[in-house]
Parts: structure tokens; C-alpha cells; sequence
């Protein structure tokens, strides 16, 4: 074996160690990396009551609820099969519309209820222009009220 | 065919005429698309006009990416095939990268600001990048210890080779976790970003990368005339010294 090749091989085993390392030790991580929980996964999991976690979803259409005193919202996070009733007291960030992406700071109280401290809103991967949006979604008079707000 | 820019007289000849060739091209297509985006985009139905952010954070984080990939390439080829090119090339390309990263960072947070209602978060995607930023200072502070001549040390190239973990991580970490990034809207089986947005963030994509590869060009023919001005200087110090004697 020529030297050249030697030195092939060596570098071809090093990145697939490499590779098999970076796999093992994602997986691992698979959950803690993870920046928000889901309501399924929050549901899955068990997460104990008062622990500062933070909750993503999308806002279910028709769920934001304004309370009595003005500043305080119900509203429910959904996932593909699970909803998360959320309470927040606070003003919303601009993007926040139901059916956006939410990322929500807060804990699980004693009810089940989501208390949020802090809003984050998440954009998704469609980029739209605000002319086209009739034809691609189906309830965009609520929304274009809500963003021109 | 690997070793056949491997002269580097060759590849100056090359090198000379192709480095105005792609910085200019390159810079009518980057202020093409990006005056024309910026003007004439529409609001994005929930972003507004913070969409056009897209002409240049996608273009930079794409060229940070890819010169990281650029610098594994050349690590690989220096330790195998002991090209002489390409500990030239790798360490042309790092500083560019870095600057490249930071940017993506930069515009990446101004738009997440009014966005998000944050400048940043510890998720998968951003940490991943900032990790990448690291790297490539990391880079930097190896090649300049290794050696002034333009080139760089083995464990330098090692090292090149080792920090490529990180851009399948940064590719996947929208997918593997649940971040506040958005996930990948171009993939293989298509694009969900909106033709009127699509085309001239392709403009830039291609224009900003005409612009890095230029850039590069032009370092790595630097670190060449510094090669050849240092031999010659040897070769005069030695003439006088024979003299001299």
C-alpha cells in the first residue's frame, strides 16, 4: 500500500468515527436540546407542577379568550393531536395570531393550566405575501385583522 | 486531475482574471437583487417587511456553511494528497467564513427582535451557529500558530476536518429538536417561500457567493506572492552572505 492510500484510509475511518460519535452523542441529547416542549411531549413526560419550562405549539383558531381584567388571555396551544390550555397576563408580541406558532415561559399550575410568563412568537417555514393569503388560507379576514393591529 | 492546479503558476494564471470576473458579476447581482427585493417586496402576510431580512441572512448563513465545508474539503486534501494548494485555499477562506457567520448572526437577530420579541435564544439552530463562529475563530488562532508562510499545520487540517461535525447539526437541528428557528422552507422537494420572494433571494444567494469565492481567490493569491517574495529574499540573504564569505 502506497503511502498516499495509507493515508486515505486513515482519513476515511477517522470521519466515519466521527460521524458514529456525533450520532451517538445527538441521540443522547435527543430530548434535552430540545428548546420548547410540546403539548404531547408534555403530556407524555409528566412534567412536575411549578417547574419553569417552556411550551410551543400553534394557537388553536378561536381559542384566545380576553379575561375580565383587560390584560389577561386564555388561549390553547395545539400540537398534530394535543391541546395545552395556556393563561398569560401580559401585552402579546406583534405575530401573535391564532393559528401562528407560540413559544410560551412559564410552569404548569395545580389545574393543569399553563401559566405564561413570557411570549415568544414563531414564525414557520411558509413565506407568503399579504395580497396572496385569500387564496391560501382559509380564515385570513381574522388574521389580517389581527396583524394589521 | 486533483494535482492538476496543484502548480501554483498555473493556477495564478487562472486566478488572475477570474477574480474581477466574479466580484464584479457578483456585486451587480448581490445590489440587483437585494435594491430590488428591498423596494419592491411585498409585506409577508405575518412578518411584514421584516421578510426582507431573507436577501441577506439566508445568503450569509448559507456561505458560512459552505466555508466550513470549503475548509474540511481542503483539510482532506492536504492530509491525504499533500496538495500544496489546499492549506492555501483553507486558510484563505476562514477569516471570510467568520465574517460570513457573524453576519448571519447580526441580521439573523435584528430580525428575530420584532419577530420573536427576542434578540436570541439558546435553541438548537442558533447555538449550532454560534458554535460554528467559534470553530472558525478556533481555525484562525491555529493557522496563525502554525506557520506565517500562508499554509497551515497538520493538526490545523485535523482540526478543519473534525469541526465538519457541526454542519450536519447545524442542517439538522431544526429537525432533530423543537427550536424557535423555523425549519428548512427550501428542501429537496421544494420551496415554501413565495416566487416573489424566491427569485431574487436566489439573485443574491448566487451574487453573495460569487463575491466569498472571489474574496477567496484573492487571499490565496496574496499568501502566493508572500510565498514568492520570502523565497526571494531568502535567496538574496544567502547570495550576500555568499559574497560575503
Amino acid at each position: 500500500m502506497k503511502p498516499k492510500h495509507q493515508r486515505l484510509l486513515l482519513a476515511v475511518i477517522a470521519v466515519i468515527g466521527l460521524l458514529v460519535a456525533s450520532l451517538i452523542a445527538i441521540n443522547a441529547l435527543s430530548d434535552e436540546a430540545s428548546y420548547f416542549y410540546t403539548p404531547a411531549t408534555l403530556n407524555d413526560q409528566e412534567v412536575e407542577i411549578g417547574k419553569a419550562i417552556r411550551l410551543g405549539g400553534m394557537v388553536k383558531q378561536g381559542s384566545i379568550q380576553s379575561a375580565k381584567d383587560g390584560v389577561t388571555i386564555n388561549f390553547i396551544v395545539q400540537d398534530k393531536d394535543q391541546e395545552q390550555l395556556v393563561r398569560y397576563t401580559g401585552v402579546t408580541p406583534n405575530l401573535f395570531v391564532e393559528g401562528s406558532g407560540v413559544v410560551a415561559d412559564g410552569r404548569l399550575d395545580k389545574d393543569g393550566i399553563f401559566i405564561a410568563d413570557n411570549l415568544l412568537a414563531k414564525h414557520d417555514e411558509n413565506y407568503v405575501p399579504r395580497e396572496l393569503q385569500d387564496i391560501d388560507m382559509g380564515n385570513s379576514q381574522a388574521l389580517e385583522k389581527s396583524v394589521i393591529q | 486531475m486533483i494535482h492538476r492546479f496543484a502548480n501554483p503558476t498555473r493556477f495564478l494564471a487562472i486566478a488572475k482574471p477570474l477574480t474581477p470576473l466574479l466580484f464584479y458579476s457578483g456585486l451587480i447581482m448581490v445590489l440587483g437583487a437585494c435594491g430590488w427585493g428591498i423596494l419592491y417586496s411585498p409585506d409577508e402576510r405575518l412578518l411584514g417587511n421584516t421578510v426582507k431580512f431573507i436577501y441577506i441572512h439566508v445568503p450569509f448563513a448559507w456561505l458560512a456553511i459552505g466555508g466550513w465545508t470549503g475548509i474540511a474539503i481542503s483539510s482532506i486534501a492536504q492530509l491525504v494528497w499533500r496538495h500544496p494548494l489546499a492549506s492555501i485555499a483553507a486558510r484563505a477562506i476562514a477569516p471570510i467564513g467568520a465574517i460570513f457567520a457573524a453576519l448571519c448572526i447580526i441580521t439573523g437577530s435584528l430580525w428575530a427582535k420584532p419577530t420573536w420579541g427576542t434578540w436570541w435564544v439558546w435553541d438548537g439552530r442558533l447555538t449550532s451557529v454560534l458554535v460554528l463562529f467559534f470553530l472558525y475563530l478556533g481555525y484562525i488562532a491555529l493557522a496563525n500558530a502554525s506557520s506565517d508562510k500562508g499554509q497551515v499545520s497538520r493538526v490545523t487540517a485535523v482540526y478543519g476536518v473534525i469541526g465538519a461535525v457541526n454542519i450536519p447539526i447545524i442542517n439538522r437541528s431544526v429537525i432533530w429538536w423543537e427550536s424557535l428557528h423555523q425549519k428548512a422552507s427550501i428542501t429537496l422537494s421544494g420551496s415554501s417561500i413565495d416566487s416573489t420572494y424566491l427569485l431574487p433571494l436566489f439573485i443574491s444567494v448566487i451574487g453573495f457567493t460569487l463575491i466569498f469565492s472571489a474574496t477567496v481567490i484573492m487571499r490565496m493569491r496574496s499568501a502566493l506572492a508572500n510565498i514568492k517574495i520570502e523565497a526571494r529574499m531568502r535567496r538574496m540573504a544567502e547570495d550576500t552572505q555568499d559574497i560575503g564569505a
